[in-house]
């Protein structure tokens, strides 16, 4: 009992400066969660699709991205090259997969997008290799290194990278939210979101906007890749990792851009957390399930999530 | 012009309500049962050799058969969707090792039982969030499941006797006096047991889904509100599906450590095979018992002939397998796009095609 309720907390503040470190550390993969995440709630709010890809796609496109300058193609043309291929894929998703299936239910579509992950991840191996590839950082302008931060004797250790990765991602946050709140196609999005026939009855194309809100998830996973491998590798393994976005999702609820921010941070600190005070206990490598844990937990208790739209079921 | 009905009168409602009603049909399930129980014991299949026939494609494919009608108890016909079947085929597979161990006296057809129904405790306690939720949300929950289960599997030691490895280290058991399960293990035998398995499961669960069981499970799948309202209680209905799913999983789970791998670690329960056992359902057909026969054959049949063909042709093994996974994602993406009812229903066409046959009206 002491071991579960007590010592933990005696840890946290005896040690306040590893409990600092643990927290940013949390916080950057819950940055990285809520960027997956992010990648869902754009499509699933544009065409109640229930994109299980997105994973995949995260692994894909930092892929193409390693595999292109490998290649030789220099860092920054590379990352334009492999926007080019999001663009590719979203285009082909929507035009062999999305159109063909319009109507279905959500169940179809949603097991469509797992043929999809399949087919990436076979084409992925086969174009690229099955091997880790190690992220290409300094080439496209990412910083390394540390700044080390010393409260009353303590050390706290930020990594460059992380706080990098922590600013693009808000800046493309805010990006997005300016694209949607201020464009045209912004806003025919956001039409598309509230009500799909309403907004095709005045004359908005959903084929083009969901080639733009597809591209936009792939424009995400880009970038998610790149901060992904960075602080890895590149690696077919991080597919099973990007899972985690669902019980962000469950957390944040299934609609809701704030939802999947903050639902990425909890579940990232929280899982840390976890996994640093609590998890030697039970045997370490908690986090491969503490997020799902808890959002079974929270669906139990508030299943449309914190910020979602209340689930109304009609006869 | 053969496969017609007729002629055959049914004159009471026992013969209205048989299983195979069609002469032609019964004709069939007896060549099947010919070819299951004297041609494939003898020759395997014509053209490849015994052992390989046996180990790598008769043997896996019964078993997954068994999985995927669990698998398809769930999804297909009660609409609750699942993505932790490798898991609860792993819970099946530990809980027959333990029970084997303690008791190992008693027959290891009694444990694969037992340990199906361990499963379906197990399979209830994940489903219990069905009751609150469904469809994506309750795919996030079964993914709880899988991930906390395989976490369990390769953390808690006594699961897997303490072995070295990790993994599940299967002893030798034995059936009239031949070995069925270890290295020292008849094939024929565990042939037999499988097959047995299987039909008398498949005859159980054909039974269930005509029953009231069954047909409360599809009101819960069409419409839940609508069930709740003229009086099919939704607990029950979600809760007995859940647990007979995991009952079929459990059982194929222990049949596929013990008969056919004969050693397994955590990886033979990840959610890549989750995957697989959703993409048998989905191909072979959602609701159809035919259909879970089908998908599992194709599944696991498909990319060793394209293996086979990339052997043929010079290629590596490794993008070939590459090249079945996405001719596996293609053809989900088809099926789902032409004939969201899978190959079962592709089936049923033909036969209605050959009643004409060959006139075209």
């Amino acid at each position: 009992m002491y071991d579960v309720f007590i010592d933990p907390f005696v840890q946290m503040y005896s040690l306040p400066d590893f409990f600092i470190q643990v927290l940013w550390e949390g916080f950057v993969s819950g940055v990285l969660y809520s960027l997956i995440a992010l990648g869902f709630v754009l499509i699933f709010k544009a065409s109640g699709v229930f994109n299980f890809a997105q994973g995949i796609m995260v692994v894909f496109a930092a892929l193409s991205m390693v595999g292109l300058y490998e290649l030789g193609v220099p860092g920054w043309l590379s990352v334009i090259f492999a926007l080019g291929i999001m663009y590719a894929l979203a285009f082909s998703v929507e035009r062999w997969i999305m159109r063909p299936l319009v109507g279905q239910e959500d169940i179809i579509l949603f097991m469509a997008t797992i043929g999809l992950t399949f087919m990436l991840i076979g084409g992925g191996q086969a174009i690229f290799g099955g091997e880790p590839k190690a992220m290409i950082t300094s080439e496209i302008g990412l910083p390394s290194g540390d700044y080390v931060w010393e409260p009353g004797g303590g050390i706290v250790i930020f990594q460059k990278l992380d706080i990098a990765a922590t600013v693009i991602a808000g800046l493309l946050i805010a990006g997005l939210a300016f694209f949607f709140s201020y464009t045209k196609i912004g806003r025919a999005l956001r039409a598309v979101a509230d009500d799909h026939q309403a907004a095709v009855s005045v004359g908005i194309g959903l084929n083009q906007i969901w080639v733009v809100v597809w591209f936009a998830a792939g424009i995400v996973a880009l970038v998610t890749g790149i901060m992904w491998g960075a602080k890895s590798d590149v690696s077919f393994a991080l597919q099973i990792v990007a899972l985690k976005a669902l019980p962000v999702l469950v957390l944040g609820g299934f609609t809701s851009i704030p939802g999947a921010i903050v639902g990425g941070l909890i579940i990232g600190i929280g899982e840390k957390l976890f996994e640093i005070y609590w998890g030697g206990l039970i045997g370490g490598g908690t986090e491969s399930w503490f997020a799902f844990i808890i959002a079974l937990v929270f669906l139990l208790f508030r299943p449309q999530g914190l910020f979602g739209d209340k689930i109304i079921e009609r006869v | 012009m053969f496969y017609r009905e007729a002629g055959q009168f049914k004159t009471s409602y026992a013969k209205d309500l048989q299983a195979f009603p069609i002469l032609q049909d019964k004709i069939g399930i007896i060549i099947w049962a010919v070819i299951a129980v004297l041609v494939i014991p003898l020759i395997g299949i014509p053209g490849l050799g015994y052992d390989f026939a046996m180990k790598a494609i008769i043997l896996p494919t019964l078993i997954f058969t068994i999985t995927a009608l669990g698998l398809n108890i769930l999804v297909g016909f009660a609409g609750q969707i699942s993505l932790g079947t490798g898991a609860f085929m792993g819970v099946g597979a530990y809980a027959c090792l333990k029970l084997t161990t303690y008791f190992p006296d008693v027959s290891i057809l009694i444990h694969f039982v037992l340990s199906g129904f361990i499963a379906a405790a197990v399979g209830m306690f994940f489903g219990l969030p069905s009751l609150r939720i469904k469809g994506f949300y309750l795919v996030v929950a079964t993914l709880g499941a899988q991930f906390f289960l395989e976490w369990a599997f390769g953390r808690v030691a006594w699961l897997y006797n303490f072995a070295d490895s990790g993994a599940i280290e299967v002893p030798t058991r034995t059936l009239f006096g031949v070995p069925i399960t270890g290295a020292s293990a008849d094939v024929v035998a565990q042939y037999f047991v499988v097959l047995a398995f299987l039909v008398i499961m498949t005859w159980v669960a054909s039974n269930i889904i005509r029953g009231h069981i069954g047909r409360s499970w599809m009101m819960i799948r069409d419409m839940d509100i609508a069930a709740e309202l003229i009086g099919v209680r939704p607990m029950w209905t979600k809760l007995s599906a859940f647990a007979v799913s995991s009952f079929y999983c459990g059982v194929s789970g222990a049949l596929m450590v013990f008969i056919w791998l004969g050693a397994a670690e955590v990886e033979s329960f990840d959610i890549n095979h989750s995957f697989l056992y959703l993409f048998m359902v989905i191909i072979g057909g959602l609701g159809s018992i035919i259909g879970s026969y089908m998908g599992a054959a194709f599944i696991w049949i498909f990319p060793i002939i394209l293996k086979e063909i990339g052997k043929g042709l010079g290629y590596n093994a490794t993008l070939m397998e590459n090249i079945s996974l996405v001719a596996i994602g293609v053809m989900i993406v088809i099926i789902l796009i032409k004939e969201p009812h899978g190959l079962a229903r592709l089936w049923q066409i033909s036969k209605q095609k050959l009643r004409l046959w060959p006139f075209p009206h």
